[in-house]
């Protein structure tokens, strides 16, 4: 953890669509006020009234469990006024339009909106149509920053630095907005960054994004502070992009063996895991695995990023 | 009480012309500021028949530096320790949504349990109260404590809410246009305490 202090940093986003538009600067200063937000999960009442004139929709068209769960109680934990929508069970079943829902929900005095959605985009297009400040929670395969955030936190809090770091993401680089957000703010921040998975998964021309690409695990492992396994999607492999998962776990999964061969790396995953699948079971339970916690890293970088963009009059 | 104080400060005489051309009065210098320190400790640990349930709390920024001063003047006396710890009242401010920029939260650090113990509160300017509202607010979510005393170095008058401080360095009548500087060594390069004449400049938020 950072001990400069930057009180003077003006903070001028208004949204989080992406960590595309944020400079390092800016990434580096929500890290460095999440870790203050770390410290009240530790207090006996871990509960903050700082957001307790505030409104915030979760707007979540697409499922999702624990991105959902952070959110809520990151704003529950700042006393905030929390509604949540699923599509499941709303008039979007009846045929309302995006735009429609969303004038509506404001209507009702809102301040923010938290939102997740299959297409691409959708968060910007929200910036259009209401006032309030839109966090994405993940749009399609495109960004996903409050995810790269605490994985940054959490790999800075766990090696005291970012600057210089050698960080290896493993799995299907193709469909991940995670990778994607972690390649743009690692990338800002000065990380060394190399991904590694079948050449089914890997997306032609990801090296125009500053990364270096390779096909071997070892060599990976070898060379890397940080592995981030990535969680192959079973919902989304009908197109045969790899022969099947036992040969994935052969080439790609990260097993005891490797812990004792290369004794330095640090695992992480953002979840949910497929046991033997990208690793074997006992690699995640081991001290190594870093993934729990990423889990209380992700509410303490939730409220950071909401307190910083609830605040204040401008806009 | 705290005109008492008042009568026994020598107000010192301007010696920078330069300062007075800028309104600016130097209150207080490293020695008068030694002086109330020591005072500090001598009236903080006097309720107290051991020092065992006594603790520190200094409210960032400039509140931390004075308490671990008086921290160290109370070791010196009595060779105990009290533990010390940091509040950082951000997150309970009652200007969130006024406020033009989200100010930057700053660290909290309380190392011992808060619930046994006296805790002794110390920030640098009273000034309106609403601090130590915020304050007494984020200490309450740390436990509840025997009881809590506030001490301030200076009070500058103008309050909005019904507080008042235990022990006070100062007593110093301003006017709102008035701006109370406390300086810390490690911070400002020497210790002093200075009014600053802001009537000219737009009015800033009271902090």
């Amino acid at each position: 953890m950072s001990q400069e202090l930057r009180t003077d940093y003006e903070f001028n986003q208004r949204h989080l669509l992406g960590l595309k538009d944020y400079s390092a600067d800016d990434i580096l200063y929500i890290l460095d006020q999440a870790a203050y937000f770390r410290e009240v999960l530790n207090r006996p009442i871990p509960k903050i009234p700082t957001l307790r004139d505030k409104t915030i929709v979760n707007l979540f068209y697409e499922n999702s469990t624990r991105t959902r769960i952070s959110f809520e109680l990151a704003q529950k934990r700042m006393g905030a006024d929390v509604v949540n929508f699923s599509s499941s069970s709303s008039s979007a079943k009846k045929g309302e339009s995006l735009k429609d829902t969303i004038r509506n929900i404001e209507s009702m005095k809102i301040d923010m909106v938290v939102v997740r959605h299959e297409s691409p985009g959708v968060p910007h297009f929200l910036t259009r149509c209401v006032d309030a400040s839109i966090i994405n929670a993940g749009d399609g395969a495109h960004e996903h920053p409050t995810q790269a955030l605490l994985d940054m936190f959490s790999m800075r809090q766990k090696t005291g630095k970012l600057a210089g770091l050698k960080v290896v993401i493993i799995g299907d680089i193709l469909h991940s907005r995670v990778v994607r957000s972690n390649i743009i703010g690692l990338v800002k921040t000065g990380v060394e960054v190399m991904v590694c998975g079948p050449k089914t998964m890997i997306p032609p021309f990801v090296e125009e994004l500053g990364v270096t690409v390779s096909y071997n695990l070892d060599e990976c492992l070898a060379w890397c502070d940080i592995a981030m396994a990535l969680r192959i999607q079973l919902e989304r492999q009908d197109h045969g992009l790899f022969p099947s998962l036992r040969e994935y776990h052969e080439r790609f999964g990260i097993k005891m063996h490797h812990l004792e061969s290369y004794p330095d790396f640090v695992i992480m995953h953002p979840g949910p895991i497929n046991r033997g699948v990208e690793m074997e079971s006992e690699v995640a339970d081991s001290d190594r695995a870093i993934i729990l916690d990423q889990v209380i890293n992700g509410l303490a970088v939730r409220m950071a990023v909401l307190y910083l963009l609830a605040g204040g009059t401008r806009g | 009480m705290n005109k008492y104080f008042v009568k026994f400060i020598r107000l010192q005489p301007q010696e920078n012309p330069r300062e007075s051309a800028l309104k600016k009065a130097k209150l207080l210098h490293a020695d008068d500021l030694k002086r109330i320190y020591k005072r500090f400790a001598h009236q903080f640990i006097e309720p107290f028949d051991d020092l065992t349930d006594v603790a520190i709390v200094g409210m960032q920024t400039r509140g931390v530096y004075i308490a671990r001063r008086v921290q160290g003047l109370i070791k010196q006396g009595t060779g105990t320790e009290i533990p010390l710890g940091v509040l950082d009242i951000t997150f309970y401010r009652d200007d969130f949504r006024t406020r033009s920029h989200t100010p930057t939260v700053q660290v909290t650090d309380i190392p011992f349990d808060l619930s046994a113990k006296h805790i002794i509160l110390v920030d640098d300017v009273l000034y309106t109260g609403r601090t130590v509202r915020a304050a007494m607010e984020a200490l309450m979510s740390f436990g509840r404590p025997k009881s809590i005393v506030f001490t301030c170095l200076i009070d500058r008058g103008h309050r909005e809410l019904p507080v008042v401080a235990d022990y006070v360095g100062m007593f110093v009548p301003t006017h709102t246009s008035e701006e109370v500087q406390v300086q810390i060594e490690e911070l400002d390069g020497q210790d002093a305490v200075y009014v600053v004449d802001r009537s000219d400049e737009k009015q800033e938020d009271p902090a």
